[in-house]
């Protein structure tokens, strides 16, 4: 294996080659970045079905939904330990605002909450209402990433 | 290297000093003298305007307070923006319209003076005469803030506005990038695209001097505030379907339904509220730019 694949094998679950410090976060990270790719699944479900891309059906998007309202209630502070920014470790873009700037975090994941309420409420009442409140999750998924996420390189 | 050359082409320059005064438009020079506000919220969101403008921890709202504040640092020194609200006496509110059109298209302020291209004139030059009326007309409803404008903290020899007169001279450009749009569509994206929401600025990488390197157009910049790179958006890179691209303008999900971050979540956030037509079109041109292919590094 080519060291550049270990590095990216390393980096994608969280492992931090050379970098560890006392504590270990990998755990942490690897619950939080699994955190964003369920929404991302679910997301791709409705998404999919908005754009017309998969085909309407209301129980499955129901299904999304709801999935993505159950995650936005998951207590976020133990994914977030402290000290487990970008500027502490590798394999995160976290930045360190999340900590400095815990309020302002913590009520971005609110709003998150909230779009996925409404999305729920009206996911299997058809695919014609489906655009603008998936549109209105990815709004809060984009304000916070706006706020505190390392842009990809 | 960058700083050096510039620093030359500055002192070189010293000699043109007498020829670097802003020159302003008069009301004779315009098509039109009353805007539609109705119409310019449109041009307002598809330019762009509020996310630089709008204060770095102010709650968004439906008529964004143009408070300016928000830093970016670059190469050349930190860029303040400065308040652009109606107010009559730190804002913008006295202006007239053509003094509101001289800095959109020739990038001068009512005294003369020249902004720095951190202002991205450079693109709102392509705008018509209607749009910049209707911007103004709109931009004169919302809320003022008495806020003052900061000064910007650039380093000598960049401190010296009247470089700036250099830098347009060999860069402000006299027509789009793009020649050839030989539809509606793909004119309504270039217009989108080059003139109101200045894509080139940040994806097109930029040379010693600071211009745009016309033959990597759309081809990925490094990130000029921060880390990382800004993507190649060319067909050399991306490979995303038109329902894909579009869609991301509207949403900010990506086909892997990841979202857009940093300046970008604005862009989508300004983008969201056009008509779907306006997105199909930025996507249209897009699409038909030629490819650049990824760089290397």
């Amino acid at each position: 294996m080519k060291f550049a694949h270990a590095l990216v094998i390393a980096t994608t679950f969280g492992i931090s080659p050379g970098l560890l410090a006392a504590q270990d976060y990998s755990a942490a990270v690897k619950a939080r970045q699994g955190q964003f790719r369920i929404m991302a699944l679910n997301l791709g479900v409705l998404g999919g079905m908005a754009k017309g891309e998969i085909a309407y059906d209301a129980e499955m998007a129901e299904m999304a939904a709801e999935n993505l309202e159950m995650i936005s209630e998951l207590h976020e502070a133990p994914l977030w330990l402290e000290d487990s920014s970008n500027m502490d470790i590798e394999g995160t873009r976290a930045l360190p605002s999340i900590w400095d700037e815990n309020e302002d975090f913590l009520a971005k994941w609110a709003a998150f909450g909230e779009a996925a309420e409404q999305l729920e409420e009206i996911a299997d009442d058809g695919q014609a209402g489906l655009g603008a409140a998936v549109g209105a999750v990815g709004k809060t998924c984009g304000a916070c990433h706006d706020a505190h996420r390392q842009p990809s390189s | 290297m960058m700083r050096l050359l510039l620093g030359l082409c500055v002192v070189g320059a010293g000699g043109a000093w007498v020829l670097t005064g802003g020159q302003q438009l008069s009301a004779d020079d315009l098509d039109i003298q009353t805007g539609d506000a109705v119409a310019g919220e449109q041009i307002f969101w598809a330019a762009g305007c509020a996310s630089c403008h709008v204060a770095p921890e102010a709650e968004e709202t439906p008529a964004p307070v143009l408070a300016g504040g928000e830093r970016f640092p670059s190469d050349f020194g930190t860029f303040v923006a400065p308040n652009i609200s109606p107010d009559a006496a730190v804002g913008i509110g006295n202006w007239t319209l053509a003094e509101f059109a001289t800095a959109l298209r020739n990038g001068v302020s009512p005294q003369g003076q020249h902004y720095y291209p951190a202002f991205p004139y450079p693109s709102y030059t392509h705008m018509t005469d209607q749009d910049i009326a209707d911007l103004w007309a709109f931009m004169q409803t919302l809320p003022a803030s008495d806020a003052p404008s900061q000064s910007h903290e650039l380093s000598f020899p960049f401190s010296i506005r009247r470089s700036v007169a250099v830098w347009k001279w060999m860069n402000l450009p006299s027509d789009f990038h793009t020649q050839d749009a030989d539809t509606p569509e793909l004119e309504r994206g270039r217009y989108l695209v080059e003139a109101l929401s200045h894509c080139a600025e940040c994806h097109t990488p930029r040379d010693a001097f600071g211009g745009l390197i016309a033959d990597r157009w759309m081809g990925g910049a490094p990130n000029p505030t921060g880390k990382g790179n800004i993507p190649n958006i060319t067909p050399g890179a991306l490979d995303w379907s038109d329902t894909d691209i579009a869609y991301y303008l509207g949403t900010g999900f990506t086909p892997d339904y990841d979202s857009a971050g940093g300046h970008m979540a604005r862009v989508v956030q300004n983008l969201s509220k056009l008509p779907e037509e306006d997105r199909k079109a930025i996507t249209a041109y897009l699409k038909a730019l030629p490819a650049v292919a990824p760089s290397s590094d």
